[in-house]
């Protein structure tokens, strides 16, 4: 190649640099748009779910004076302070007591469109005050379903009446029903809750995150710091990672026939679903971990073994700290997907109806991505909006979870 | 072979004999001996890959961490061999500390990068012994009265000649034996390097220092003795006067000389 004269070079840099500019301001449009796009989708989720989900907070209640003072209900006092006092309600005949009182009050075309469990929460008052058994209270009480359609316009057109004429009164409408967030799965959407599976995800996550971590970040320090390298531990290191990638659902297949054959018992229980889904999260913390611990810098086990510190010192006492923020990603990425897993949860059993909130770890539950997809499947139109409900308390969930992760990071960053 | 000077002989602190380093097939040291005194401060120089701070990392067995490193021949630290079986390479790190190249103090406070090794070794048994042990360190490493207003500020937010003063303060908190320090100066600029330099020479006596540096002016302003490496094998060991004004191998006087290096 001939030299080029000072000038001709610059022609030629000057003649390519539009070309350079013009892939850079392209690149950035590129970008920009991508951003915009999921940023735009995002938005559309958040908006629809919650416009939806407002509804599932709802629902429509019949509010009336409910009178008990003159009824044939015959209970002793002291069975209501005893351990079960809805149950003693219930054998002395409170659902019929209500019933009748309703009809009383409303007359008997909108008693018979109570729902039916609404007895219940009448129980539930007059447990915490006896009192209310000698006077006449206010209370809202659940329309029946069929009422709540008839007060959206669906429905026969006796029914679409009544609740017009129910509303118009001022006895029939919808209110917040902070019930929501502490009564549990039921037939009805008008009396369904989500206490149940939201307490059945805590438990099941609180046993994932016990395992895994644990386990996952000793496995990344030994396999990282401590193993030889050889042919075993490269088998192991290819297995951790095939694992990360194996499909939720298998991991199920997994938990059914290993877990359940040992404890038969547990099924549908926080404490299996937790070590099902801690196998599926492990791995993830595990290639976190050990990329976390790669990056830092040797310099520093240098410094720490120069001054006479054992391996497991120098370990535990400068390499971890330094990789935390980077495990806890790991950690958050692992547990925010086990969080929203629910394949390997109806390979156990967690798919069951389950009415009450469980007692503890190996009691049966739900969690909450099953919830909703159970509640998905409903026929009934009251199910939709609670569905979207159910999801805003799964992302709710999801944001404080990840809201600690990501404070904790915080804390223990460090630079260097 | 070695060319040796005549030496008044020295009481060893380490006695190197016929070692050679491997890494994997390729022989980084080939046949070096060497006794390292207490008295005086050696140095070893050399052009960059000759072997030096392969060398240095023998006596406190820092090799150990590269692997398909391999150590042959015999180093004795007051008679004992460091690399029997059986030789408790922790504790033995606690007798023989070492500053490397580029300051790496913990990304903790200035009091506990000193506090570290007292702590783990146990020296101290209250924490106003540890104070004075921490205090006492960052004294002889002249950065006490820079630093003892703000001890719980972040080691890594001093400055860089500052940053290596106190690796090693916390290198002398453990009051090892031997200090090995690993081109401690060729991160610096002229000024931390005096600082440095006139630290070596107030530890001299203390403990037996041995210096790696790239730094001919240097290795004659802080060292007594003088080894100087080519190719993996020690040409020439003597009197830093007579390494610099009188060397006996060409080799040496080349590189001193500035011919390559």
């Amino acid at each position: 190649m001939s030299e080029l004269s000072s000038h001709e070079r610059t022609q030629r840099i000057a003649a390519r640099l539009a070309k350079r500019h013009g892939a850079e301001r392209r690149f950035r449009a590129i970008g920009f748009f991508a951003v915009a796009l999921s940023a735009l989708v995002l938005a559309f989720l958040l908006v629809t779910m919650t416009s939806n989900a407002v509804g599932g907070f709802k629902r429509a209640e019949l509010a009336f004076k409910l009178d008990l003072s003159g009824s044939a209900l015959q209970i002793d006092p002291s069975q209501l302070a005893g351990d079960d006092p809805l149950q003693a309600l219930e054998s002395a005949g409170l659902r019929d007591v209500v019933q009748f009182a309703t009809a009383k009050a409303l007359g008997d075309k909108a008693a018979a469109e109570l729902d039916s469990e609404a007895w219940r929460e009448v129980a539930r008052q007059v447990a915490a005050d006896p009192a209310l058994l000698n006077s006449g209270f206010d209370v809202s009480l659940p329309a029946s379903d069929d009422l709540a359609s008839g007060l959206r316009g669906e429905g026969t057109p006796q029914v679409v009446a009544l609740a017009q004429e129910l509303a118009a009164k001022d006895q029939l409408a919808t209110r917040f029903d902070p019930g929501f967030l502490t009564r549990s799965d039921a037939t009805s959407p008008q009396t369904v809750g989500i206490w149940g599976a939201l307490k059945g995800s805590m438990l099941t996550m609180l046993v994932t995150l016990a395992l895994a971590f644990p386990i996952g970040v000793f496995a990344a320090v030994y396999l990282e710091e401590f193993a030889p390298r050889n042919r075993w531990t490269d088998l192991i290191e290819v297995s951790i990672n095939n694992l990360a990638a194996v499909p939720s659902i298998i991991f199920g297949l997994l938990g059914l026939a290993l877990f359940l054959t040992i404890f038969p018992y547990w099924r549908s229980a926080p404490l299996i679903g937790g070590m099902t889904l801690a196998l599926m999260t492990m791995p993830v913390i595990v290639i976190s971990g050990r990329n976390a611990i790669k990056a830092v810098p040797p310099s520093i086990r240098d410094a720490a073994l120069a001054v006479g510190a054992s391996p497991v010192q120098t370990v535990f006492h400068h390499v971890l700290p330094l990789a935390l923020p980077g495990v806890l990603t790991g950690t958050i990425i692992g547990m925010a997907r086990a969080l929203g897993e629910t394949a390997p949860l109806l390979m156990i059993g967690m798919k069951a109806f389950v009415a009450t909130p469980p007692s503890g770890f190996t009691s049966p539950s739900s969690v909450l991505p099953v919830q909703i997809f159970l509640w998905s499947d409903e026929i009934n139109r009251g199910f939709v909006e609670r569905t979207s409900a159910a999801i805003i308390v799964l992302l709710i969930f999801l944001l404080v979870m990840n809201g600690m992760a990501i404070y904790l990071r915080n804390r223990f960053e460090n630079r260097w | 072979m070695t060319t040796s000077h005549d030496l008044d002989p020295v009481k060893a602190r380490i006695a190197a004999r016929g070692v050679s380093v491997y890494y994997g097939e390729k022989r980084a040291i080939d046949n070096v001996s060497i006794d390292i005194g207490d008295e005086y401060v050696t140095a070893f120089i050399g052009p960059s890959g000759c072997g030096k701070s392969t060398f240095l990392r023998t006596f406190n067995r820092m090799n150990d961490t590269i692997a398909g490193a391999r150590v042959e021949g015999e180093i004795k630290l007051d008679g004992v061999d460091i690399y029997k079986s059986g030789m408790d390479v922790v504790h033995l790190r606690a007798r023989v500390g070492m500053v490397f190249q580029k300051p790496n103090p913990f990304p903790k406070s200035i009091y506990e990068n000193v506090a570290y090794g007292p702590r783990i070794h146990g020296l101290t048994t209250s924490k106003a012994e540890l104070d004075d042990s921490v205090e006492r360190s960052l004294k002889r490493a002249g950065l006490w009265d820079e630093v003892k207003d703000r001890l719980t500020e972040s080691g890594t937010a001093l400055s860089g000649g500052q940053q290596q003063r106190l690796c090693i303060a916390r290198a002398i908190a453990v009051e090892p034996e031997v200090i090995l320090m690993d081109e401690p100066c060729s991160a610096l600029d002229p000024i931390a390097t005096a600082k440095i330099e006139e630290l070596i020479a107030e530890l001299r006596g203390r403990y037996a220092i041995v210096i790696v540096t790239h730094s001919m002016q240097q290795a004659a302003r802080v060292s007594q003795r003088t080894a100087f490496f080519h190719l993996g094998k020690m040409v020439e060991y003597g009197k830093t006067s007579e390494i610099f004004t009188n060397p006996r191998e060409e080799r040496t006087k080349d590189y001193i000389t500035g011919r390559y290096g």
